[in-house]
């Protein structure tokens, strides 16, 4: 049992090894990037991390773009492990946003929060969980893949909004600016340490769901041997094309949570373009972890550090925001490639930690 | 409808089609050679921005159509290392180059925001573009849309009567029968993915030379993503390409005709039309597509892969 | 492109080796090999699974390198060192698992192996044309290869050779994936290859088509060379000395039917009138009607693709059944979905245990619960009872493995061929289930551990267990069932008992080639 253990430490040990290292040699490229263009890395570092780590509001920030960034990766993870490719956070948390936008605006003013709130959660969810429902059905009845299907969608879901903030749901008020009424006190999701609100409690709240789930329950048991062979799943009783929807209708409606809570707590009202591709950073994110809820944590993070770091480099620095998606695409593509071989790493820890016991016996 | 209406729909379409078109071209090569890559939007979009750079820091227009094609190439060929040395899942590869795109097109193209650019100008062809109707909508139009056949026959020909069409076939069928065959595996994709790369570098110079003429950041808006579904629409046949690449760009030119001519139709509503098209499409062609998937790509679209 | 032995006259050597050893690590796959390759010559080559007859076909194709010893071609030293060098040597194989591409139609199939750049259609398909021709072969060059039947892919393999300039043609077991009256034909493909100074050389572990064949005899056992025969010196007992030494219990020296304990009373399985499709819309099985009692084994004899494998999935669920019904202990199935039938008592040990029976990221002992999970988990499944599980996972482990069963921890993917069979034979067995569709138990085992798997499996059989036994071994189904089912194109050729028959009757119906 001993040894078993040791084992684990040390596979753990070696991999987050491995992890620094990929984020070590990602900011590596990303400096040479920077200096053949002129930049000083060191001046564009000191900017994305100065104005997050080294601000009391910027450390916020962090936090208030992590929590659609979870939520997105849940959505992106929680379908992985069955072996699907969720694409569609965007589209998702877009409607999403859109359902609760107009449950709230239809329920009116006059509720309390207490009921509000969670009309917001259920719209939320209900919105992100039938705008996946087409694609889960697609891939269920084996018609399309739902990589395709959910990427589409994306572009489709932009302009359903879009429709809407500009027709239906506008707010008459503030005709030249296209976006809703203001949604009534009842609804808002409040903040308590800078712009952090309650969406932070909601999301760890679902990561851990995902964490029990995925690992300790039997539903996890059966959509991981699903995810890994679904034919002898399938030959073995388990109901993989129910997971199927499932799993992707749940990655959808948490995934418009991510958009509600956008709406519901930062903007206050809906308005077209709100999300700055947090569908995609929440992919990001996801593959980044390997689709493990501690590791969603710790990408988490990072790239929302990365992400709201960013945002001031425009300001600082001159550089377009989107600057920051060349250097999480580095690290995107040294994790992927495995670079820095953590079970190589494993072995040679391991060789050299046994050759020491020899040493010394 | 007048006749007017068919005509500047039709010729639009044929303009619109061109980008996809190529992107979808050069993504048949890719996947002929068993690999899939999500992140043409992305190569697509460092075509665009590098052409049109050079394009307007050398004011020549062959000189960034050169250089899109150029980077074009090189930038698919990122691909390559990842999914090919290190065996990395293909659709998240893919989609981080999406990502790196994004960025790198961004990063370079800032400086010509919103500048615009002659560009790739439409030259009629003698005596054909007087023709009534087809004159118009065929022969008046740039360099790139007429080379589209000759494309189109160049790369069916590459692939079905070449002996290093053969080869990648094979590596896109069966790896291993490939390489006991001798094939060069890992160049042969290399190789393809630099073709395929080339020919989106291509797509993205038209969309900002010859279509848009300027550059904004995600000019391309999911073109790329059209141009993959596309070859699965196509069989992955490269002389259907040409039809299905006109038929969204139908779409797209409807769109545009439609707004212009003050239609009652929500512009938002017809913006959604090109990927819904696609959607509609994809599915009712189900079957006909499977059958001609290479095999190689069906481990990538339809099971789940071990671990992560 | 050498051909250092073109139209050499019969009996030149044309291959020869001495003393060729591989070794892996301190596995000797090969040890001191000497072998001579004749033209116009049939040379067998014979051993049994492990004896090391593929890698001595590889090391003389040029996929493997030679620890020791040498290799000469024409009277030649050479090394092989990739098989392009094989080819240009003149070596060519056919290996039990076709180099083809189904996608490719037959003359692109050649061309792909064809070192030349002129490769071009044209001269291709006449050529392959001149050669179908020449040696019986009947192949299209136009043709799918994935619309052609076994034989006929193979026979584009040997085209492939051919066409290549081979004039040693190595055949890795030729017939394992043929229908006995395909064997036939390759017999005859032999003799004419022979007749036109050709060498042929092909390993095979079954000693009839040796004696059928061959001209000369090389026995290999445990990576040595156990004899070199010719023809007129061989015979069977001779042979099987040879092969295994000697008081092996050679279940092909079956000894007396296995008394019945069939019992009466309703079916543990019937099929009336079951049709089904492939998926491709094309019949796969028609008409298929047969019962099995309680405590019964019913062996279905079938040449690989002949419909057997769809009885499996019938049973499970996994693919409707066009017509006719299937009932299971007196009640209809009727599309019963997998986790209904399973819980109904039905156990399966797939055709390709490791894609169809196992989850091969997962653990050995998560596999083991696999398809009975639920009663592992408490509060409706929320929480997991280990301790249930890691005692009869070691109890159910216990079962299958008479010595050195794998870790629990081991990933199902990391086993070895035979531990991962065992596996799931433990697996499936320990749900004591009512009715059992068992394709090819033997597969992949040794002597002593396949002989184990027999006897757990009858252990069960005795205690009342149904078996559907699907195998290709005509000595195994002899032996081990009651009743014989015989298999033919989707169709039912005929119900046996062992007694009544022969295996070369039964055989003779596998094929078809007892109708007209």
């Amino acid at each position: 049992m001993a040894e078993a253990q040791k084992g684990w430490w040390l596979g753990w040990g070696a991999s987050s090894v491995s992890l620094a290292l990929s984020l070590v040699s990602a900011l590596v490229l990303f400096s040479v990037l920077l200096v053949t263009n002129g930049k000083n890395p060191l001046d564009t570092y000191a900017s994305i991390f100065g104005s997050t780590l080294g601000n009391g509001f910027g450390f916020s920030e962090i936090f208030v773009k992590m929590i659609p960034i979870l939520f997105t990766a849940i959505a992106v993870a929680l379908p992985a492990r069955l072996g699907l490719v969720n694409v569609g956070g965007e589209g998702q948390l877009q409607l999403g946003a859109l359902v609760a936008a107009a449950a709230a605006l239809a329920a009116g003013t006059g509720t309390p929060s207490w009921v509000g709130i969670p009309i917001t959660l259920v719209a939320g969810m209900v919105g992100g969980a039938l705008w996946a429902l087409v694609p889960a059905i697609l891939r269920a009845k084996g018609w399309l893949n739902e990589t395709i299907s959910t990427l589409l969608l994306n572009y489709v879901a932009i302009r359903v909004v879009d429709y809407f903030v500009f027709g239906p749901l506008r707010d008459p008020s503030t005709s030249n600016v296209p976006q809703t009424t203001k949604f009534a006190d009842g609804f808002l999701w409040p903040a308590f340490a800078g712009r952090i609100h309650l969406g932070i409690v909601f999301a760890l709240v679902a990561l851990v769901l995902f964490a029990v789930v995925i690992n300790r329950t039997r539903w996890g048991y059966e959509i991981r041997a699903a995810g890994s062979n679904p034919l002898a799943a399938r030959r073995h009783g388990l109901p993989v094309t129910a997971y199927v929807l499932l799993v992707l209708c749940a990655g959808g409606a948490i995934a418009g949570l991510a958009g509600t809570g956008e709406i519901m707590a930062i903007q206050g009202r809906l308005r077209p373009g709100f999300s700055p591709s947090y569908g995609y950073l929440g992919f990001l994110v996801a593959w980044l972890a390997g689709h493990r809820p501690l590791r969603i944590l710790i990408m988490g993070f990072l790239v929302a550090l990365i992400a709201t770091g960013g945002d001031s480099l425009q300001i600082d620095q001159g550089l377009p925001s989107s600057t920051v998606s060349i250097l999480m695409a580095l690290i995107l593509f040294m994790v992927l490639a495995d670079a820095w071989r953590p079970d190589r790493l494993q072995d040679r820890i391991q060789a050299w930690l046994s050759a020491k016991k020899r040493g010394s016996a | 409808m007048t006749g007017g209406f068919l005509e500047s729909w039709l010729g639009g379409a044929v303009l619109t089609s061109t980008p996809i078109f190529y992107a979808a071209l050069g993504e048949t090569i890719v996947e002929k050679a068993g690999l899939i890559n999500l992140g043409v939007e992305g190569t697509m979009l460092v075509g665009a921005s590098v052409s049109f750079a050079v394009a307007s820091s050398t004011g020549s227009v062959a000189a960034g159509l050169l250089g899109g094609m150029v980077a074009g190439g090189l930038f698919n060929l990122l691909l390559g290392p990842l999914v090919i040395g290190w065996r990395a899942n293909q659709l998240a590869s893919g989609l981080a180059l999406m990502f790196f795109g994004m960025g790198l097109s961004a990063f370079y193209g800032k400086p010509f925001v919103g500048s615009s650019l002659d560009g790739l100008r439409s030259f009629p062809v003698p005596w054909l573009s007087s023709l009534p109707f087809i004159g118009s909508i065929l022969f008046k139009q740039d360099l790139l849309v007429y080379l589209m056949i000759p494309a189109a026959a160049g790369v069916w020909y590459l692939l079905s009567r070449t002996a290093w069409g053969l080869h990648l076939r094979a590596v896109g069928e069966d790896r291993l029968v490939a390489y006991a065959a001798g094939s060069r595996t890992g160049l042969l994709r290399h190789q393809a993915l630099f073709l395929g790369g080339i020919l989106a570098g291509v797509a993205g110079a038209h969309l900002s030379l010859a279509i848009a003429h300027t550059w904004t950041e995600g000019l391309t808006a999911g073109r790329g993503f059209i141009a993959v579904s596309l070859v699965i629409f196509a069989a992955w046949s490269p002389l259907r390409i040409l039809p299905g690449a006109l038929l969204f760009g139908g779409t797209l030119a409807l769109q545009i005709q439609l707004q212009a001519r003050g239609a009652q139709v929500s512009p938002f509503l017809l913006d959604m039309l090109p990927y819904l098209v696609t959607l509609v499409v994809l599915v009712l062609l189900r079957n006909s597509s499977r059958g001609r998937m290479p095999e190689g790509l069906k481990e990538v679209f339809e099971s789940p892969r071990e671990g992560k | 492109m050498m051909h250092m032995i073109d139209q050499a006259p019969a009996g030149t050597i044309l291959l020869e080796t001495r003393g060729l050893s591989k070794y892996f690590g301190s596995l000797k796959a090969n040890d001191g090999i000497d072998l001579t390759v004749r033209a116009g010559e049939i040379h067998a080559v014979l051993g049994e699974n492990g004896a090391g007859k593929s890698t001595l076909m590889k090391l003389l194709y040029g996929y493997y390198q030679p620890t020791s010893g040498e290799i000469s071609v024409g009277g030649v030293p050479v090394a092989i060192d990739s098989p392009r060098r094989g080819r240009a040597l003149g070596i060519g194989m056919v290996f039990q698992s076709f180099t083809l591409i189904p996608a490719f139609q037959v003359w692109e199939n050649v061309a792909l192996f064809f070192d030349r750049r002129e490769a071009d259609r044209r001269s291709l398909v006449d050529k392959i044309a001149g050669l179908s021709q020449s040696y019986g072969l009947g192949i299209d060059s136009l043709a799918l290869v994935r619309d052609l039947p076994m034989g006929d892919r193979q026979k584009v393999e040997i085209v492939k050779i051919l066409a290549a300039g081979a004039r040693i043609l190595i055949f890795d077991e030729p017939t394992s994936v043929l229908a006995p009256h395909e064997a036939e034909n390759l017999f005859r493909v032999f003799d004419r290859l022979r007749g036109e100074g050709y060498a042929v050389l092909f390993i095979t572990h079954k000693m009839a088509e040796v004696l059928r064949v061959a001209d000369r005899i090389t026995v290999l056992r445990r990576g040595r060379i156990s004899a070199a025969l010719t023809r007129a010196e061989a015979d069977r007992d001779l042979l099987v000395k040879l092969l295994v030494g000697d008081l092996s219990p050679d279940w092909s020296d079956a000894g007396p039917q296995r008394a019945s304990s069939a019992r009466g009373g309703a079916h543990a399985l019937e099929f009336i009138g079951v049709s089904c499709k492939t998926d491709d819309g094309r019949p796969g099985l028609q008409g298929v009607s047969f019962s099995v009692q309680p405590g019964e084994i019913l062996g279905v004899a079938a040449v690989s693709g002949n419909g057997q494998e769809y009885l499996g999935d019938l049973i499970l669920g996994v693919r409707p059944a066009s017509e006719g019904s299937i009932f299971l202990a007196g009640n209809n199935l009727d599309s019963a979905p997998p986790a209904e039938v399973l819980h109904r008592g039905v156990a399966c040990l797939p055709e390709d245990p490791l894609r169809m029976g196992a989850i091969s990221g997962m653990t050995v002992r998560e596999n083991l619960i696999l398809g009975r999970q639920v009663s592992y988990w408490k509060a409706g499944g929320w929480s997991p009872d280990r301790k249930k599980l890691e005692t009869d996972a070691e109890a159910a482990l216990m079962t299958a493995f008479v010595q050195s069963p794998p870790s629990l921890d081991v990933r199902a993917g990391n086993l070895s061929g035979g531990n991962l069979q065992r596996m799931v034979i433990a697996r499936e067995l320990t749900r004591d289930p009512a009715f059992m569709i068992s394709y090819y138990l033997t597969r992949g085992l040794d002597l002593s551990n396949a002989q184990a798997a027999r006897e757990l499996l009858l252990s069960h059989v005795e205690g009342g267990m149904a078996v559907l036994f699907v195998s290709e071994d005509l000595d195994e189904l002899f032996a081990l069932c009651d009743r014989l089912l015989v298999l033919h194109a989707g169709r039912p050729a005929g119900t046996f008992e062992p007694a009544t028959t022969t295996p070369q009757e039964v055989g003779l119906l596998m094929t078809g080639a007892a109708d007209g």
